[in-house]
């Protein structure tokens, strides 16, 4: 174990202790500057995290605070007044939102889940028009949710469908942008089965979609089912594409899906609510918010809860 | 370990074999029809987008031509006489992103930086699902919330008097941008995040070996080899700050101003669509296809940045698996 | 199976959402506060009004208390702009117009082409209230000097650009107003700058809420804007109104000066516009009498300037000449 290649002379231990000692400093413990900078970074990235955080948290406390002078179960159940502000309420409103995520997921788990299917399943990556539904469905999930609302205005309440300013209108308009929401969940899920399964089912003589229908939908169910609230909870919170298609008058009565007479959502009324000058009306659009916090917050913990029940580990 | 797991799920899933099964029967052929009509429908939704924008666009520009719209100075379309000058609201879009970026990078990226490689995995399970539920707060309670808490209680009492103008104006670029900076900051982290988990440890061994400290892989190592899948992330955050509507309709106000004055009203594409939009002016009027022309412009604007941030997601996933 | 709960609870949902649905058109007879002991009648149909922002307030609170009385009516009321409005009710879409100005010649020639007939009929007074910072020394404005800092080729930066204030003041001018689609925007241009639509691009657009004139003039001192008279009302502690000299002397804002007519050329009659069609249909008609007989108390509690009887009289009158028709 002697170093026999080092030179026995004073130079060479002190070359070698001098080696020996700047490994050791540098291999045991680092410079105090190092260290610094290493906890002043790392603080600094906690900071960002906090900050996100803190404003996440005065968001939903300011809607707290500035809505409980105008919080009760009056919302529910009271249409909204100029007449008598301080009993307004949601009602239609709901009502309205309730009956266009209905329509929404009407239209959206068939088709939604129809392509995904096609997609993971039964089409040929090679052809060209294959390609061009996938990349179609990735520049739609980005395009901006008032572009929806102009294909609406343009196309389902005039144009060629030419329905007027119909609830379903609204909602077919409401399908349309989350579509891809779905899609891309449906794919994730239904890629997450393995083949053993599918190769299983196929040995046993079944067809492709006995296959598909009674092995790899029920097991993709859940991440479905996830990619569904995701998108409904999407559809309930967006205002934009409703104003342009016509959910913007004020109804006192509960709305009809056919009925031209007008009808409203949620988020839009926080919205008229909200631009109106008086403070009670700003106070009553944060109640509002808190409402639609509401039925969201309870709308995920079902989803994650769904989620996590039935998830599958192959 | 093989051939179950393989491509079973993930990003390249495509690479894996296909299990094919074509029939004869003609119920299996019915329904891959139907299937593939599905399917087909995300491309008639993108031709149905194009067909409502063209043709009141083409009507529009008959009336006014492409070099006024485009490089105008001058928009106000419901005046006497009318100017259709598309720039003011073009800045103003540019106005309220830049303000929304400048926040959402640093607090974006910081996050990430700390869940993928500061966290412990029940932090990291705790705050990623928090940071998510950013992502889906309606926007017209992060707008409600902007302009009538941020504006108030955090930009007036902070801004130096008479800086820029002073902090008079109700309506500002910078509250609608910290709003927007607010929604986005979950998709940079989000999928920064993932692109630097991605990076293989091998890379991050080798440079704690050579007696690197934690900042230093982080930044020196971790950082340049997500790079990719960092910048498709911005991309797609400025894509969505461009698309972003009720947040600034109510924060940011409705007068066409060309500036990048933080503290002063704009007016920004999508707030000009949504507010003229629900008046509901006459159909055929210059100014009703002006909203078209607009709408046109926002949809070109966000479809190229759409289609760099496929590209660089691509990139960034090829190069690892 | 894991399918068939999923479908179970799709489907327990639907039915819930429209079980709500059902459910809530049933009380809605049992809503707030009651009117005056009057037994529902047997009419139902559906009343569509559209038009100014300014006078829809008005109009919603009416139709709310006429939907208490007979339930089974329903009526909307949208907020269009006063243009918008006219066009709709010119083609037929919409059975009432609100205005907060008189029809144009063009929109009269519309109507008679899509075969509606209609008349003014006034159903308030609005005092349009020219408002400035209280630091502001200045007490009077006439309309000269409305047109000098309003003008659409206006110069003005400060107020001292504006010629023969009654005090020295030289703040930087910064200007609130709503937007163009108001009828409160084109009576303004059209009473200050003589044509409709006609102002400086030069001002800050605060849309429909006039909150943010209010925020902006009591945060600016060199701030002017303008609204109706109700919301100055509200206001009227933080904020000042401009006398206004319209030919005659300095004139104040107030409910005598605008029921009167001598806050000029700023006191606005604030319209509703029925067609003839409104009286073959019995339930247009109950409402349009409802909203007469009513339109004053509502008016008050809602600040709006309340009609004289004079012209409450002189609009009966105007819906009996239409009922002729």
């Amino acid at each position: 174990m002697e170093a026999s290649s080092i030179p026995p002379t004073e130079r060479g231990r002190l070359a070698v202790a001098g080696a020996r000692a700047t490994t050791a400093a540098m291999m045991t413990s680092q410079p105090r500057k190092d260290v610094l900078r290493n906890n002043l970074f790392a603080g600094l990235l906690l900071v960002a995290v906090l900050i996100a955080l803190a404003g996440l948290v005065a968001l939903i406390t300011q809607a707290f605070v500035k809505g409980s002078s105008a919080f009760s179960w009056d919302l529910f159940t009271n249409p909204p007044s100029t007449l008598d502000v301080s009993n307004a309420g949601f009602r239609p409103a709901i009502i309205g939102s309730l009956m266009l995520i209905t329509g929404v997921i009407i239209f959206v788990v068939p088709i939604g889940v129809g392509a995904a299917i096609y997609l993971e399943e039964y089409a040929d990556r090679t052809k060209w028009w294959n390609r061009m539904i996938e990349l179609n469905l990735q520049n739609l999930a980005a395009v901006p949710s008032i572009i929806y609302g102009i294909l609406g205005l343009g196309f389902i309440v005039r144009g060629p469908l030419d329905l007027g300013f119909i609830l379903l209108a609204g909602a077919i308009t409401l399908a349309l942008l989350v579509l891809p929401i779905v899609i891309i969940a449906g794919r994730e899920a239904i890629r997450a089965v393995p083949p053993s399964i599918r190769e299983g089912s196929l040995a046993l003589g079944a067809t492709q979609w006995q296959t598909v229908r009674q092995q790899v939908l029920p097991a993709a169910i859940p991440g479905i089912t996830t990619g569904v609230i995701l998108a409904v909870s999407r559809a309930l919170g967006e205002t934009a594409p409703l104003l342009l298609v016509g959910a913007t008058v004020f109804v006192t009565f509960n709305p009809e899906p056919l009925s031209p007479d007008g009808y409203s959502a949620l988020p839009v009324q926080i919205f008229q609510y909200a631009t109106r000058s008086q403070e009670e009306f700003k106070a009553l659009a944060a109640a509002g918010i808190i409402v639609m916090l509401g039925v969201l917050i309870v709308m995920n913990s079902f989803a994650i809860w769904l989620r996590n029940r039935y998830e599958q580990r192959w | 370990m093989e051939a179950g797991s393989i491509g079973a799920s993930g990003p390249d899933a495509g690479n894996r074999s296909r299990l094919e099964a074509p029939s004869n029967r003609t119920g299996e052929k019915v329904i891959k029809a139907l299937l593939a009509f599905c399917g087909l429908l995300s491309v008639l939704t993108t031709t149905a987008i194009v067909i409502s924008l063209i043709g009141p666009t083409i009507g529009f520009f008959e009336l006014v031509g492409p070099f006024e719209f485009l490089f105008g100075t001058d928009w106000s379309p419901s005046f006497e006489p009318a100017s259709f000058g598309v720039l003011p609201i073009v800045v103003g879009t540019l106005s309220v992103t830049l303000w929304g970026m400048l926040f959402a990078i640093p607090i974006g990226l910081g996050i990430a930086v700390y869940l993928a490689e500061y966290a412990s995995p029940r932090v990291r399970k705790t705050v990623k699902p928090i940071i998510e539920v950013l992502a889906g707060i309606p926007t017209v309670a992060i707008g409600f919330f902007a302009a009538t808490f941020i504006l108030p209680s955090i930009i007036q009492p902070l801004w130096p008097d008479n800086f820029l103008g002073g902090d008079n104006s109700p309506f500002m670029a910078l509250a609608a941008g910290l709003g927007i900076g607010l929604l986005i900051v979950p998709v940079i982290a989000s999928i920064s995040e993932d692109a630097m988990s991605a990076v293989p440890h091998g890379l991050r061994e080798g440079a704690y070996a050579l007696g690197a400290t934690k900042a230093k892989v982080a930044i020196r190592v971790v950082f340049p080899a997500a790079l990719s899948g960092i910048v498709a992330s911005i991309v797609l955050a400025i894509s969505r700050a461009v698309g972003e509507t009720m947040i600034v309709v109510l924060a940011a106000g409705s007068t066409p101003n060309l500036t990048f004055n933080p503290v002063e009203s704009i007016q920004a594409m999508t707030s000009y669509i949504a507010t003229t939009a629900t008046g509901d002016i006459a159909q055929g009027t210059p100014d009703y296809k002006a909203i078209f022309a607009v709408g046109t412009l926002l949809f070109l604007i966000t479809l190229v940045m759409n289609l760099l941030s496929i590209r660089l997601v691509r990139k960034y996933r090829q190069v690892y698996e | 199976m894991i399918s068939r709960k999923f479908f179970a609870i799709t489907a327990a949902t639907a039915l819930l959402a429209i079980g709500v649905a059902a459910c809530g058109d049933d009380d809605e007879s049992d809503s707030t506060s009651g009117s005056s002991g009057d037994t529902p009648t047997g009419l139902e149909g559906t009343i569509r009004i559209d038009g100014s922002s300014t006078v829809a307030p008005l109009s919603e609170a009416v139709a709310e208390g006429f939907q208490q009385e007979n339930p089974d009516v329903r009526v909307t009321v949208g907020t269009s702009g006063t243009s918008g409005g006219f066009e709709k009710f010119c083609a037929g879409e919409t059975d009432f117009s609100d205005a907060s100005r008189a029809i144009e010649p063009e929109e009269e020639a519309l109507c008679k082409k899509g075969g509606v007939e209609t008349e003014a009929v006034q159903v308030a007074v609005d005092a349009l209230t020219v408002v400035g910072n209280p630091e502001n020394p200045v007490t009077c404005l006439t309309v000269d000097q409305l047109a000098e800092i309003w003008g659409p080729d206006t110069t003005a930066t400060s107020w001292a650009d504006v010629p023969d204030l009654d005090a020295e003041y030289d703040e930087e001018l910064a200007r609130y107003g709503p937007g163009t689609d108001s009828g409160t925007f084109d009576y303004f241009t059209d009473a200050v700058n003589g044509e409709e639509g006609v102002q400086t691009k030069d001002y800050n657009n605060v849309g429909e809420d006039d909150n943010a004139t209010v925020t902006g003039v009591t945060g600016d001192p060199g701030g002017i804007g303008y609204f109706g008279y109700s919301f100055f009302v509200e206001n009227e502690g933080t904020i000042k109104a401009f006398e206004i000299d319209g030919g005659d002397g300095c004139v104040a804002p107030s409910v005598e000066t605008a029921q009167d007519g001598s806050y000029a050329p700023l006191a606005r009659p604030l319209y509703l516009y029925p067609s003839t069609d409104v009286f073959e249909d019995e339930v247009q008609t109950a409402f349009i009498d409802y909203y007469l007989a009513n339109v004053n108390s509502v008016a008050e509690s809602l600040g709006f300037i309340p009609l004289t009887d004079a012209q409450l009289t002189e609009s009966e009158d105007t819906l009996a000449s239409l009922e002729g028709k």
